[in-house]
């Protein structure tokens, strides 16, 4: 391949990366629970478009298998499977009150994308990988653990599970690109299991506790005691 | 094909469970499973003690993705055992109480599910795929755990899956970091076995980050104290034996996976494992030990002794000594056989008193003398009372912390463990020899025995199987086990 196509594939490449890292930002801040599946969707489409460049650049057939699994199961089955498993209302529900305001919260973003870019840039270095994709992928995971610790509704807090994966994934595109494609399937299988019993899980909490704002269960804890129960029930 | 087999017989008792309902059917096919794994694994056990490989293992097509060592060989015996004993256990336990079959079809199926997903993780020798099957452990008791689906149970299920998984994806990434640090080290195959070989050329910077990523990831999974939380709401409000099973083996095997980097580790010059595993260990040892004292539940009072065992066994790994190492794989034994059947014993009282609350329990031993005696007996064992199993673990520990000059270490942990002691002890030993106070009739203890409650015959015999080993690794180590344990600890010294 010639320089200036070298040049454009890794241009675009960094393109992807920067939306998605944009992405990472609004699953953490947006309130509307089905506005974080739609960006959650378009962050996989973007890590599927990276890998697809990658292999691109790499001659690499194993990326194309990355991204047309990504393309497949995310955007795809991710969205059927939590229509069949949980109840309607997780998509309607808007959070009023976050664990911080939105200032706060986007200003501590930006604090581990700072992080993250002093954590990702001596890995790549070190992995031989180029590219944004080892620093933003840190801060795809890290933004992704962030939004489990201020959300309570239970999509958001799904939807920060599979982003930590998709961070950790953009990672392993650029610094792992030989991993097997029996492992890259499994893996995606995997998130479809998380999907599935997770979805389970908020129907259950939703009929027995009537809520789907599961980060509001706080009874278990040490120092009040627990009122005596029935067993098995 | 004996490792296939053990993998295979799980699935294969799930799908059984499936096909036809009916609650003796199922309870049958699940004891019956496990019991037959128990037995393929030991077989296979002895094979390694005595040298002779599985025979996949000498085919380079398996070997690449299953492997057994005396480390892999150890966990596999336990999780087998204590699956057995549970299972025997869940017959009386899960029956007694006429849940409707759509329960008990899901108990059952779970149950073996989770019990193949435990199984894996020592089996499988590609780190990318033990990853994997760490999630499938999480997947397959989230379930389990919300199983009662009261308003604590479904909290309890909910942070452990959402907190593991937030550990696993954490994971993740130190497993991608580790796989690029074997390529960056000219490439090999990516096995337990290969990244030790390939090691000594790895970029040390890549390989520590990618050990103290897997060390937090899988960490908040084992128990370990500033990711722990979960860990007591689970441990506690799941059925009895699916406690045993989180309690007793699905920790361990978690902290298998990250004793399978330490060799790695020993191979880069100035890289610290050692250093990490003995300070995480002492917090989570003593943490534990303070947070035991002021619990107001029972269950959750064996779930804070697991978190604590949990940083007994990293801290002697930690010394970094291989009379440690052989401390640390007796004490995972001993812990294992321990815990099970303390929570056997939480289990007896939780049917006989209907409650979990350590205020409500007075003079148990006149109510339930089985439960009772069961219950101060797991206590004395779960914290290291001699002559059972673990005092003798916690000695061995103990003893080569010393003799290796680690004093101050040694120091903290005996003080931990005797305060963990005192903690646990003081709640048993009211709950089981105190008064009873006057209760008003219209409580559930009261109710229950004016029903004239006997604990259900399989509960009594799970309890009786589980506390042999308890009463004989105590005073006696069998050599097959003694050479097992020896193999273990070999592979993870320097």
């Amino acid at each position: 391949m010639s320089e200036p196509v070298l040049q454009l594939l890794e241009s675009l490449n960094a393109l992807a990366c920067g939306l998605f890292l944009l992405t990472s930002f609004g699953i953490v801040a947006t309130r509307q629970a089905r506005g974080c599946l739609l960006l959650f969707i378009a962050q996989s489409l973007l890590l599927a478009a990276s890998a697809a460049l990658l292999g691109l650049r790499h001659g690499s057939a194993h990326l194309y298998g990355v991204a047309l699994v990504n393309v497949i199961s995310k955007p795809v089955i991710v969205p059927w499977l939590l229509r069949r498993t949980s109840p309607a209302e997780v998509y309607t529900r808007r959070e009023i009150e976050q664990a911080l305001n939105i200032p706060v919260t986007l200003s501590i973003a930006l604090a581990l994308v700072v992080f993250a870019y002093f954590l990702g840039i001596p890995l790549a270095n070190a992995a031989g990988a180029r590219g944004p994709n080892v620093p933003i992928g840190v801060a795809g995971l890290l933004l992704g653990a962030f939004t489990l610790t201020v959300r309570r509704e239970a999509l958001p807090l799904l939807i920060g599970i599979l982003a930590m994966e998709n961070g950790a994934f953009l990672v392993g595109i650029s610094i792992a690109r030989d991993l097997g494609t029996l492992v890259e399937l499994a893996i995606a299988t995997d998130g479809l299991i998380i999907v599935f019993i997770m979805g389970v899980l908020v129907r259950a909490v939703q009929r027995h506790v009537g809520t789907t704002a599961v980060g509001e269960l706080t009874s278990l804890r040490e120092g009040a005691a627990e009122p005596a129960r029935e067993v098995l029930r | 094909m004996s490792i296939v087999v053990i993998l295979l017989v799980p699935v294969i008792a799930a799908l059984l469970v499936l096909i036809r309902p009916g609650g003796r059917w199922m309870a049958g096919v699940t004891v019956a499973s496990c019991l037959l794994n128990l037995v393929l694994v030991a077989h296979l056990a002895w094979r390694v003690v005595t040298g002779l490989p599985p025979p996949e293992l000498l085919d380079p097509a398996w070997s690449r993705w299953i492997a057994v060592d005396g480390l892999s060989a150890l966990i596999l015996l336990l999780i087998a055992l204590v699956a057995s004993t549970a299972a025997i256990y869940s017959v009386g336990y899960m029956g007694h109480d006429g849940l409707p079959l759509k329960k008990l079809r899901l108990y059952y199926a779970n149950y073996n599910l989770f019990i193949f997903s435990m199984l894996a993780i020592p089996a499988l020798a590609e780190p990318t795929s033990v990853w994997i099957v760490v999630e499938l452990t999480t997947l397959c008791s989230a379930l389990l755990v919300s199983f009662e689906n009261s308003r604590e149970a479904l909290e309890a299920a909910w942070k452990y899956v959402v907190l593991s998984l937030m550990g696993a994806g954490v994971a993740l990434l130190g497993f991608l970091t580790l796989f690029a640090s074997m390529q960056a080290a000219g490439g090999g195959t990516y096995t337990w076995a290969g990244l030790i070989a390939a090691a000594p050329r790895m970029p040390p910077l890549l390989l520590q980050t990618s050990f103290l990523l897997i060390l937090i990831g899988l960490g908040t999974k084992v128990g370990l104290v500033p990711m722990h939380t979960w860990l007591p709401d689970a441990h506690s409000q799941a059925p009895s034996p699916v406690c045993a099973l989180l309690s007793g083996v699905e920790t361990t095997a978690i902290l298998y996976v990250i004793l399978r980097l330490f060799p790695v580790m020993h191979a880069v010059p100035g890289a610290h494992a050692e250093r990490w595993a003995l300070v995480l260990g002492l917090i989570s040892v003593g943490f534990a030990a303070f947070l035991l004292l002021q619990v107001h539940d029972y269950k959750r009072l064996f779930a804070f002794s697991t978190v604590e065992h949990m940083g007994v066994i990293l801290t002697a790994v930690g010394l970094g000594a291989s009379a440690a190492d052989y401390g640390a794989m007796q004490q995972i034994v001993n812990h294992s056989v321990t815990k099970s059947f303390c929570f056997f014993a939480a289990g007896a009282t939780l049917i006989s008193v209907q409650t979990r609350d350590i205020a409500a329990v007075r003079g148990l031993i006149r109510r339930s003398p089985v439960a009772g005696a069961a219950l101060i007996f797991g206590g004395l064992a779960i914290t290291g009372a001699p002559p059972l199993a673990v005092f003798l673990s916690e000695f061995a520990i103990l003893k080569a912390g010393l003799t290796e000059g680690h004093y101050l270490a040694s120091a903290l942990l005996a003080l931990f463990i005797a305060i963990a002691f005192f903690g646990v002890m003081m709640h048993l030993n009211r709950m089981v020899f105190g008064a009873p106070a006057q209760m008003p009739a219209d409580a559930p203890a009261v109710q229950a025995e004016q029903a004239g409650f006997r604990l259900p015959a399989s509960c009594r015999l799970a309890l009786a199987l589980a506390a042999v080993p308890v009463l004989v690794l105590g005073v006696y180590v069998p050599e097959p086990l003694h050479r097992l344990l020896t193999l273990a600890a070999a592979a993870i010294a320097r």
